[in-house]
């Protein structure tokens, strides 16, 4: 069930309706039913995915939680007896053995997620050898259906039995109760990725009918469906042509694919976490936010911690902090001090952490090369910015220029191009016809072709180039007053008319506008298939 | 609080008004191109008092002339035609015109009998936008819609026609309130010609056998005239586009026969009827035009004067009230062509894509 469906909306006043009339007790299980009918109604047999990974890590808890609870008892009944060596002796023993469910919780569970999204992309590399080597014999490819939102569900779900294990939280006892959590429908496609103390605060409460919420829910809902449907949906069609004809589109039209795509996917994104996050708010629930303002970043490194902010704190509480500061690496750090002096060796964890961190980001994103090279020139980037700070810092003492707008501007231009050059990765069909593409803009000079009606055949008419202009202002409009506080709340203190006349005209807008329905191929959000 | 409620009510009237007028502005008005657009709806206008109802594809509304059946026979008739019409269509929109009128005759068209499934979105919309809500209109949308149609874009076209936005011509402000009538009681004029040069011959098919969804739905069609006292006369009109075999005719005779029916095959007796295919098609074959229509329907007035006894109402004052200001309609439009041809070499109301669409 798309989000852009009818069904889908069908699916959400239903359940909005029922989930203010039943008893408030029966809430969250109303949620439950809805969250594995919105599953089911992808496929019967992804069922069992998400099933299984919920009752693994439900197991995994219980027995973490069980081993904990033994730990402090035995140590509360002997505490006379039990010197403090015998008592350490003791807890590193039982951690090991919470350790060991862990790590069975976490080998099942991303196993699962390695299985089904990397075999092929294995296989392919090792049909390229074995090419190389001239084998003469292929692997067949065995083409697993990918599970709704796995990506996303298993990270999220990873998280919890992680912080059940640093004793963060303890266990959620109820088994369906966690169901939920792993399952909550309107962000198991696309995240965001929830810390389940931060969630379970309001995801299991009861909820009154609350107007202000709905009245602010509904508006992020349809602020998300004008960014997708009006804005991204048609700019897919100009981006799809682009780098769909890489023979036909070079030059100035790589950069113009490149801008394309930019807000192509600043709209689909944002735009479903803020129908997620607004549907979350109907009904009462709090989710965190994912995204701040990205493109007003000054920085990559400030960049990623406003973009898809949930994916980068997990990678930094889940496997940057604890590669870099684990026993193997505080060990390579002290033999590098030893062997490259002291400013070097202490950076040496955590250049291998974001390497790794990075890699796996990139792998996370798809099981294809383009993503892996993606993730690791973003790891680069980030460490040249990082080792070049101290020149930056000299530069800003010499011109003062850190405080001016128009500097501000530039490196704001500087890092939404940045990105943008490292996002096309994405785009293009692999990584040496990305890079053919890089190197268009520099050989071939067809800048004048855009001014000969060049824009004119990438799919999209004057009168939707105007629109966009009109609607890209108008977000870049609304970005600015966000800056200065919530504009929803801003638009509840204005005059009733006022009010009413905005909402209907997103609607209107969304509508009229918007890129769906006979002759537009209103497409899944670009992060529902991660 | 009642104020509140009140303006928000007003509020929601608003919106919804506002919302009916895009949604009228929003959708294709047929006036100067693909006219059969509006065959459907033109209907509700009528008085809806005829003895003979027609249903079917572009073989009834470009080939029989209710204005000829009136002048010649007395008999008030009506085409609820519609371009590529399945059978389906023609049962919905059949079981609709009797829910305000019951005729002595229906005439039902065969050659839709070779579609036993939906055939395309763009003809689906000629046929079910024009229609009224109703229950008829739900069935038709049903049993009419594609695999990747949606039925709320029937009942709300807004969701359909949203895109036009950028495509909006004066037309579209013209006639958002108010379209001018084009057919003829169903009929649409061409008065132009285009000859038929070879009389075709039919592609071999691996099966001849009518689907059973066509013949559901002519049986439904059946029991309804029956049930309703209505007779049913089922006919192929003499087009020789698209080619009408003999294995298909045979079914029709036999289905006819079980069913105590009576039905003709025009194009048996062409030469009886006096069509010369070199004047009186406007497109090859596919459709006659005004010269062949008149011929077809004198033909058939006939018989649906002698053999159904269909009344002659060109004595009843009301009805002649009526139908006079319809052949005046029918011959200042036939003037008008007369004058395009004369003026421009072709028709310029009815253009080449209105004849494209039905070729396809």
């Amino acid at each position: 069930m798309l989000f852009t469906s009818y069904e889908f909306l069908a699916f959400l006043v239903v359940l909005f309706v029922i989930y203010y009339l039943i008893p408030k007790k029966f809430q969250w299980m109303l949620l439950l039913v809805a969250s594995y009918l919105f599953y089911l109604v992808a496929g019967i047999g992804y069922i069992f995915y998400i099933i299984a990974t919920t009752l693994s890590t439900y197991l995994a808890s219980f027995k973490i939680n069980q081993l904990q609870e033994r730990q402090v008892n035995y140590i509360k009944e002997n505490k006379e007896t039990l010197s403090r060596e015998e008592r350490k002796e003791y807890k590193a023993a039982m951690k090991k053995k919470q350790k060991t469910w862990l790590i069975l919780c976490l080998l099942f569970n991303f196993g699962i997620l390695a299985v089904l999204k990397y075999t092929d992309f294995v296989i392919a590399n090792m049909n390229a050898l074995l090419d190389i080597f001239s084998v003469g014999t292929k692997l067949p490819f065995l083409r697993f259906a990918l599970p709704l939102g796995i990506s996303f569900y298993t990270f999220q779900t990873m998280g919890y039995i992680i912080d059940v294990y640093r004793e963060k939280y303890t266990y959620e006892k109820n088994v369906f109760r966690l169901a939920l959590f792993v399952s909550f429908f309107p962000q198991l496609i696309q995240g965001p990725i929830s810390r389940f103390d931060d969630l379970k605060k309001t995801l299991f409460d009861e909820h009154s009918y609350d107007a202000k919420n709905i009245s602010f829910g509904l508006q992020r809902i349809l602020w998300g469906y004008f960014k997708k449907l009006v804005i991204a949906d048609r700019l897919l069609i100009a981006v799809n042509t682009i780098v769909g004809n890489p023979e036909d589109y070079q030059g100035v039209f790589v950069l113009v694919g490149m801008f394309f795509y930019a807000i192509e996917l600043y709209c689909d994104f944002t735009g479903g976490i803020d129908i997620v996050i607004g549907i979350a708010q109907v009904l009462g629930i709090h989710v965190e936010e994912n995204f701040i303002r990205p493109y007003f970043s000054k920085s990559i490194t400030e960049y990623w911690r406003r973009w898809h902010i949930t994916l980068g704190t997990w990678f930094k509480d889940y496997m940057f902090y604890p590669i870099s500061v684990s026993k193997s690496m505080l060990e390579l750090s002290k033999k590098c001090r030893k062997w490259f002096g002291n400013e070097i060796g202490k950076r040496i964890p955590v250049y291998v952490a974001s390497i790794v961190v990075w890699f796996t980001t990139g792998i996370w994103h798809g099981a294809a090369w383009n993503f892996i090279v993606w993730g690791l020139l973003n790891c680069l980037v980030i460490l040249v910015s990082q080792e070049c700070t101290p020149l930056y810092l000299k530069f800003h003492k010499r011109f003062h220029v850190a405080d001016k707008l128009w500097y501000r501007i530039f490196q704001i231009g500087r890092t939404f191009w940045l990105m943008s050059f490292l996002r096309t990765l994405d785009c293009y069909r692999d990584v040496s016809t990305t890079f053919r593409m890089y190197g268009t803009i520099v050989t071939k000079h067809n800048y004048y072709e855009l001014f000969q009606g060049g824009l004119m055949n990438l799919g999209l008419s004057v009168a939707e180039y105007i629109l966009l202009l009109i609607c890209v202002t108008l977000i870049l409009i609304v970005s600015l007053l966000q800056r200065s506080g919530s504009v929803r709340e801003k638009l509840a203190a204005k005059p009733m008319w006022v009010r009413y006349t905005v909402y209907f005209a997103l609607f209107l807008a969304i509508l009229l506008f918007g890129a769906y329905g006979v002759g537009y191929d209103s497409s899944q959000f670009i992060y529902s298939q991660f | 609080m009642k104020k509140k409620i009140l303006i928000n009510v007003a509020a929601i009237c608003v919106a919804i008004l506002i919302l009916m007028f895009i949604q009228r502005l929003l959708m294709p008005k047929y006036m100067t191109e693909i006219p059969e657009g509006n065959l459907v709806e033109e209907y509700y206008d009528e008085v809806k008092k005829h003895d003979v109802i027609f249903i079917g594809d572009c073989e009834v509304f470009s080939n029989v002339s209710p204005i000829t059946l009136w002048e010649n026979y007395g008999i008030t008739s009506y085409i609820r035609g519609s371009a590529q019409q399945l059978i389906w269509q023609s049962y919905y929109l059949l079981e609709e015109t009797l829910a305000y009128e019951k005729p002595d005759v229906v005439v039902y068209n065969v050659l839709a009998m070779k579609y036993n499934e939906p055939q395309k979105e763009a003809y689906n919309r000629l046929t079910l936008d024009g229609m009224k809500l109703s229950k008829s209109k739900i069935g038709a949308i049903k049993a009419s819609m594609m695999k990747d149609e949606v039925f709320i874009t029937y009942l709300f076209p807004i969701l359909r026609y949203h895109s036009r936005w950028s495509d909006l011509t004066q037309e579209d402000f013209k006639y958002v309130f108010k379209k001018d009538t084009l057919s003829h009681n169903g009929y649409l004029m061409r008065i132009d010609t285009k000859p038929v040069h070879i009389i075709p011959k039919g592609k071999k098919l691996p099966n001849y056998q009518f689907g059973e969804n066509s013949y559901y739905y002519l049986e439904k069609m059946t029991k309804l005239c029956k049930d309703n006292d209505i007779e049913l006369l089922l006919i192929k009109s003499p087009s020789v586009y698209p080619y009408w075999y003999e294995e298909w005719d045979e079914q029709m005779v036999n289905f006819a026969k079980e069913n105590n029916l009576t039905y003709i095959n025009f194009l048996e007796v062409v030469d009886e009827i006096g069509i010369d295919y070199s004047t009186d098609t406007f497109d090859g074959g596919l459709h006659l035009n005004l010269s062949g229509a008149e011929k077809f329907s004198l033909y058939l007035g006939k018989i649906l004067s002698e053999t159904f006894g269909v009344p002659d109402q060109r004595d009843n004052a009301e009805m002649k009230k009526i139908w006079d200001e319809k052949v005046d309609f029918y011959y200042a439009m036939k003037a008008d062509q007369e004058r395009e041809m004369a003026e421009y070499g072709y028709l310029k109301s009815y253009g080449a894509q209105a004849q494209q669409m039905e070729a396809e």
